[in-house]
C-alpha cells in the first residue's frame, strides 16, 4: 500500500527553466533546422544539375514567386481555409450525431455500419463531378468533398468510444436507477472525447485534402485553382508556392486540433506520467 | 449467541432477500434453476461455488438488472422488477472514472440516487463531509484529491467500495472483489469490509471463489451447484466475532473449509448435463 506512484515532478537537482529550454530546443528547434537543410538541399541540387524551372524551380525562385503573388496567394488561401473548416465543422456535427447514434445502441450499431464502410470506401475523388454537376462551381463541391472525407473517423471513434463503457460500470449505475441517457452523460460520453479529440486529427486533414482535391477538378477560387492556373500558365514556381503555403496551412490546422485535444481530455494522457 | 438469535427470529418474517425457485436462461443456456435462498437482514451471506456456476448471475437478479423467467425474488418483502436503488454494488474490476478524482468518483452514485441527485447541489458541503468520512473508514484519508491513475490496485477497491456505499444502501452487493489483489492487500480489506459491515449493519451478499474469504466474513456461506446452479449447502459459520484476521490460521476455521471445499468437490463431479436432463 505505499504510494510510490504519487511521488511525481522533476527531480530536484535539474531546474524548470533549463528543462523548458531543452524542450524548445527539440521539439521546435530541431524541426526547424530540418527544414531548413531539406531546402539548402533542394536549391543545391537544382543549381548542380541544372533542373530546368518548368521541371522544378529552385527553393529560392519558389520563395521568390511566394513574395511576389502574395497577394493573390493569400486571398486564395483564405478561401481553402474556409471551405476546409466549413466542411470540417459539418463532419463534426455529423459525425458526433450518426456517432452517438451508432454507438448507443448494439441493432443501430449492427444496422448502420456495414452502410458506413461500404459509403466510406467509395473514392471522394470519383464523387466530386457529380457534386460540381449537381451545385456548379463555387465553394459547395469543395465544402461537400471536405465534409464527405472527414466525417467518417469521427463517426467510428465516436461509436467506439460509447461502445467501450465497461458493463460492470454500466451494471453499477444501472442498478442505482440510472437510464441510458444517464449512462452515457456520465460515462458514454466523457470516456470517448478522448477518441473524439483524436479522430478531429485524422478528420482535419482529410478535410484540407477534400477541399484542395475538389478545387483542382474545378471551382472558381481556392489554392487548389490557383495551383491548376498557374500550372496552365507554366508559372511553375507559384505552384511550388502554392504547394508550401498547402503544407504549412496543413501543420496549423493540425496543430490547433492537437491543441484542443491536449486541453479538453488531459486526464486521457496524464495517465502516460504514472 | 448473536446469530443464533437472528435465526429465530427469522423463521418468523421473511428474509431481506428472498429468491424462491428462480429460473434464468439465455436461450438454451440455463444459467440458473430452482435456485431458493434467503438472506436475512443484516446478514453477511457468502455465495461461492465452481466457475460458471451462475453466482454472476445470481448479482444481477438480486439487484434487479434481469429479471428471472421462473420464480419469484423478493427484497424486503417486495417483489423485484425493475433496479433497485437501495443497492450497492462493487466488482473485481474497480473501474473508477478516469476523469475524475477519487472523490468525484465516490459521489458518482449521490448524481443518480433520489432524493440526493436533488439534494446534491445546494447540500453539495454534506455530501462532500460524508465523502470525506468513506474515504477515513476506509483508510484512504486525504486522498479525494488524487486521481484514480494515482492510487494502487488496493487503493481503488477501497475507493470502489465507498463508491458502493456513498448513498447508504441497505443491500451491498459484492462480485469478487479482492479476487485481483495479492495476499496482504487482500487479508487488509477483508478487514476493512468486516468494519463496515459491523459499523453500518447492512446486509452483505459477497459472490467468491475463495473459501478462506467466505468463511472469514460470512454469518452464512451458500455453496452453488454446477451449471445450472442452485444451492447445495447453506452452512452457518458460528465463529464468534468480531473475528481478528488470526482466526483463519485456527483448527476450527479450517475445519469448515475443508467441509465446504469436499461440497464444492462433488458438486464439480456431478456433470451438468444430468442435471440438466
Amino acid at each position: 500500500m505505499t504510494d510510490t506512484s504519487i511521488a511525481g515532478g522533476q527531480a530536484p537537482g535539474i531546474s524548470a527553466k533549463r528543462v523548458n529550454l531543452w524542450w524548445l530546443a527539440e521539439k521546435v528547434g530541431s524541426p526547424l533546422l530540418f527544414a531548413l537543410v531539406l531546402l539548402l538541399l533542394w536549391e543545391a541540387l537544382c543549381r548542380l544539375l541544372s533542373v530546368p524551372e518548368v521541371i522544378l524551380p529552385t527553393a529560392s525562385a519558389t520563395f521568390a514567386a511566394l513574395w511576389e503573388f502574395r497577394a493573390v496567394i493569400f486571398q486564395n488561401a483564405v478561401v481553402t481555409l474556409w471551405t476546409t473548416l466549413v466542411g470540417f465543422c459539418l463532419a463534426i456535427v455529423t459525425g458526433l450525431v450518426l456517432g452517438v447514434a451508432v454507438g448507443w445502441h448494439r441493432a443501430v450499431y449492427s444496422a448502420v455500419y456495414p452502410i458506413m464502410i461500404a459509403f466510406n470506401s467509395v473514392p471522394k475523388v470519383a464523387v466530386v463531378p457529380v457534386l460540381i454537376l449537381w451545385f456548379g462551381l463555387g465553394a459547395v463541391p469543395a465544402i461537400l468533398t471536405a465534409f464527405l472525407i472527414s466525417f467518417f473517423p469521427i463517426l467510428v471513434n465516436v461509436a467506439t468510444g460509447l461502445a467501450t463503457v465497461e458493463p460492470e460500470l454500466e451494471d453499477v449505475l444501472r442498478a442505482l436507477g440510472a437510464s441510458k441517457m444517464t449512462v452515457m452523460k456520465k460515462v458514454g460520453i466523457p470516456r470517448s472525447l478522448p477518441h473524439f479529440f483524436g479522430s478531429l486529427k485524422i478528420a482535419i486533414t482529410l478535410a484540407f485534402i477534400g477541399a484542395v482535391v475538389a478545387e483542382t477538378s474545378g471551382a472558381s477560387n481556392g489554392l487548389g485553382k490557383l495551383m491548376l492556373d498557374a500550372q496552365a500558365a507554366f508559372q511553375v514556381p507559384v505552384v511550388f508556392a502554392a504547394l508550401i503555403v498547402l503544407s504549412v496551412l496543413g501543420i496549423l490546422l493540425y496543430a490547433a486540433t492537437a491543441f484542443l485535444e491536449y486541453r479538453y481530455t488531459g486526464w486521457a494522457h496524464r495517465s502516460n506520467n504514472a | 449467541m448473536q446469530a443464533a438469535q437472528t435465526a429465530s427470529a427469522s423463521r418468523e418474517r421473511p428474509g431481506f432477500v428472498d429468491l424462491d425457485r428462480v429460473g434464468l436462461s439465455y436461450g438454451t443456456f440455463t444459467a440458473v434453476d430452482e435456485l431458493t435462498l434467503s438472506v436475512r437482514k443484516g446478514e453477511f451471506a457468502a455465495v461461492v461455488g465452481p466457475s460458471g456456476c451462475g453466482k454472476s448471475t445470481l448479482m444481477k437478479l438480486a439487484t434487479g438488472l434481469v429479471i428471472p423467467q421462473h420464480g419469484q425474488i423478493a427484497v424486503e418483502g417486495k417483489r423485484v422488477t425493475r433496479p433497485l436503488s437501495i443497492v450497492g454494488m462493487a466488482f473485481q474490476n474497480p473501474s473508477l472514472l478516469p476523469w475524475r478524482t477519487t472523490l468525484d468518483n465516490i459521489m458518482l452514485p449521490l448524481e443518480i440516487v433520489s432524493p440526493h441527485k436533488e439534494r446534491l447541489k445546494s447540500h453539495r458541503d454534506e455530501y462532500v463531509a460524508r465523502a470525506e468520512k468513506m474515504l477515513s473508514l476506509v483508510g484512504l484519508e486525504g486522498f479525494g484529491t488524487k486521481y484514480p491513475w494515482q492510487l494502487s490496485g488496493g487503493m481503488q477497491q477501497r475507493a470502489n467500495l465507498c463508491r458502493a456505499l456513498i448513498h447508504e444502501p441497505s443491500l451491498l452487493m459484492l462480485d469478487e472483489p479482492f479476487g485481483a489483489l495479492d495476499a496482504f492487500t487482500r487479508e487488509e480489506l477483508w478487514g476493512v469490509i468486516r468494519d463496515l459491515h459491523r459499523a453500518e449493519g447492512f446486509t452483505v451478499i459477497l459472490v467468491t471463489h475463495d473459501l478462506r474469504e467466505a468463511v472469514y466474513l460470512a454469518d452464512r456461506v451458500f455453496v452453488m451447484s454446477a451449471r445450472p446452479g442452485r444451492v447445495l449447502l447453506e452452512r452457518e459459520i458460528d465463529i464468534e466475532r468480531p473475528r481478528p484476521i488470526d482466526v483463519t490460521y485456527t483448527a476450527p476455521f479450517n475445519e469448515i473449509v475443508h467441509e465446504l471445499r469436499e461440497t464444492i468437490a462433488q458438486a464439480r463431479v456431478g456433470a451438468p448435463s444430468s442435471q440438466m436432463a
